[in-house]
């Protein structure tokens, strides 16, 4: 996981993740494309985690909040070495314990199962109430959707967190301006997105959330604010990297045909 | 029930650091000791139960036993799919505990009777039902859970509760408790309804039914072998709860009858019925009709007579 590599492993986190939506006739391929530069930071270096010991003690706590992208955390994860590459190949099938939707039973590496928006971040919640008490050095980073931001219960979370003074915690949000049926700012505008979350006592950034140096920048910057939990507000365009599918609202439920699939892979280049 | 659950949890906390307790904003004037005792591991989250759920996930899944603590639904059904995907999908070390099973908040309104609780919890995965009868049993379930790994809901009534045991039982989740043995008829009771059915067990002594009564204080895992023995020895069951008619005692008790072949005993579910109070009133007001002592006598006695 050297970070140097960061922008190799995007673009094989992205090429995987097209296979295996295609494989598996999947969708939420355009919401895996939109965070696949988040997690390649993440997991060269942004996160102090180990693929030869998963449940280690001091590990940072990554909790995927957004469970409809578990193509691309699969896909980080079996590129790093926390289990084989070959499991992609099962993603969505019969046996497989890759689900659809962020699974932590019998996949090492993942620390929560998420699916249902709007429960991650009081998990992290609690994580990092935990490690404060414990007097524990690591920290708990949630990955969120932006659509997950209509969620009161992501708000309850983002009240909590700033009255506990968790430094510890980190909120990425992956804002794509696109959720489930429409345009954000159509279906139900979050705007000003970051005067709200600062408005709760975070310490916010806004980032580009493609933009590999960018984004450890910031991730080696926390906490943003001693004593306040960090927002990293990460500007993103769904379906990144596949020019016919970044932001088309039909890539969260289509599938690549065999003819997508070439055409999207040419367009990404070689893994190597 | 609330006094008994909070002197055992004290007790317990003082030998287990990894005990926690989290309410959502409730509880005054019994949370006191146990936040100025352990300040660092008491945490009111607020009116927001969904989080209070995640956060306990979060701590259990950080090595914690957490015990969440509110009133009626508000632990349970508010944040159901927060109990179901975060702490039971994850085997989380959380207790669920809610103040007020049955219509103990009586007076207070239809959102503040907790009448379902007990067949929504019992369906789900992992999870353990408790719902103990008396303040004896109440502190007993309490160390019982700390004890056990995993997912608990721990139903309790409110406060005054007379004690039913007069000396304290062996108490194991899932395994019946023995109120009095009888051979015309066997009442099975969960909750806190069962000093009713104690009291109404002997006034059919005096009418010449002879009734045996156990706590089911252990909805899930329910003792199934041990009711499906009851049922080949004895011709009438009765259950007994301040519950809903549906999946409740009775129905977790069903299912197990449906399963046998004959000879098994005869049925009879006494519950709440399946419909919403629309009348204020105190508990015994509202459970008159059903549940109180001599409403049970009447129908105990209608059953084994086979009425």
């Amino acid at each position: 996981m050297n970070p140097a590599n960061a922008e190799h492993l995007a673009r094989t986190i992205r090429r995987d993740c097209l296979q295996m939506t295609h494989r598996a006739n999947a969708s939420h391929i355009g919401t895996s494309l939109s965070i696949a530069d988040l997690l390649a930071v993440l997991y060269t270096g942004g996160l102090h985690v180990d693929p030869a010991q998963p449940g280690w003690d001091g590990r940072d706590r990554f909790v995927q909040s957004k469970g409809h992208g578990a193509a691309a955390l699969y896909a980080v994860l079996a590129e790093c070495g926390f289990f084989p590459r070959s499991w992609l190949e099962t993603y969505c099938q019969d046996g497989s314990p890759l689900f659809g939707h962020v699974t932590h039973h019998g996949v090492p590496g993942v620390e929560v199962s998420t699916g249902s928006l709007g429960h991650g971040l009081s998990i992290g919640c609690g994580m990092a109430l935990a490690a404060k008490h414990d007097g524990k050095a690591h920290r708990v980073v949630v990955l969120l959707s932006d659509g997950e931001c209509d969620e009161g219960s992501t708000w309850e979370a983002a009240l909590f967190a700033p009255h506990h003074h968790l430094d510890n915690l980190t909120a990425i949000i992956d804002y794509n301006k696109i959720q489930s049926l429409g345009d954000v700012k159509e279906v139900l505008a979050l705007e000003p997105l970051v005067d709200k979350w600062r408005a709760f006592g975070w310490a916010v950034r806004e980032i580009d959330g493609h933009d590999v140096s960018g984004i450890r920048a910031s991730l080696s910057g926390l906490p943003f604010e001693p004593g306040h939990p960090s927002c990293i507000v990460a500007h993103t365009v769904k379906g990144k990297g596949v020019s016919f599918m970044e932001n088309r609202l039909a890539w969260h439920y289509k599938s690549p045909k065999p003819e997508d699939l070439a055409r999207a892979l040419a367009e990404l280049g070689e893994a190597e | 029930m609330r006094t008994a659950f909070f002197r055992e949890l004290l007790d317990l906390a003082r030998a287990d650091d990894r005990i926690y307790l989290l309410t959502g904003d409730l509880g005054y004037s019994v949370v006191e000791p146990f936040m100025e005792q352990f300040p660092n591991r008491f945490v009111n989250v607020g009116v927001a139960e969904q989080n209070l759920t995640g956060i306990a996930t979060g701590l259990a899944l950080s090595g914690k036993i957490v015990f969440t603590y509110s009133i009626a639904n508000f632990p349970t059904l508010r944040c159901l799919e927060q109990v179901r995907n975060d702490v039971c999908y994850h085997n989380a070390n959380v207790k669920i505990v809610s103040v007020g099973g049955g219509l103990a908040y009586g007076p207070l309104g239809a959102s503040h009777h907790g009448t379902e609780d007990l067949a929504i919890l019992r369906s789900l995965p992992n999870m353990t039902v408790l719902a103990p009868a008396d303040p004896v049993e109440a502190a007993l379930a309490t160390r019982a859970v700390v004890a056990w790994d995993g997912p608990c809901y721990l139903r309790l009534g409110k406060a005054g509760e007379q004690p039913i045991h007069t000396d304290v039982p062996q108490f194991q989740i899932g395994v019946p408790i023995e109120l009095r043995s009888g051979r015309d008829v066997v009442l099975l009771s969960t909750g806190a309804i069962t000093r009713n059915a104690f009291l109404a067990a002997e006034k059919l002594q005096q009418q010449g039914i002879d009734a045996g009564l156990y706590s089911i204080h252990t909805l899930k895992p329910l003792a199934a072998d041990w009711i499906a023995q009851v049922a080949r020895e004895t011709k009438t069951i009765v259950t007994i709860e301040e519950h809903t008619s549906i999946g409740g005692l009775g129905g977790a008790v069903a299912e197990v009858l449906a399963t046998l072949g004959p000879p098994r005993a005869r049925l009879v579910r006494i519950s709440l019925p399946d419909s919403f109070q629309k009348q204020a009133g105190s508990q015994e007001f509202l459970t008159r009709g059903h549940l109180s002592v001599d409403a049970l006598v009447r129908q105990v006695r209608e059953a084994v007579q086979g009425i």
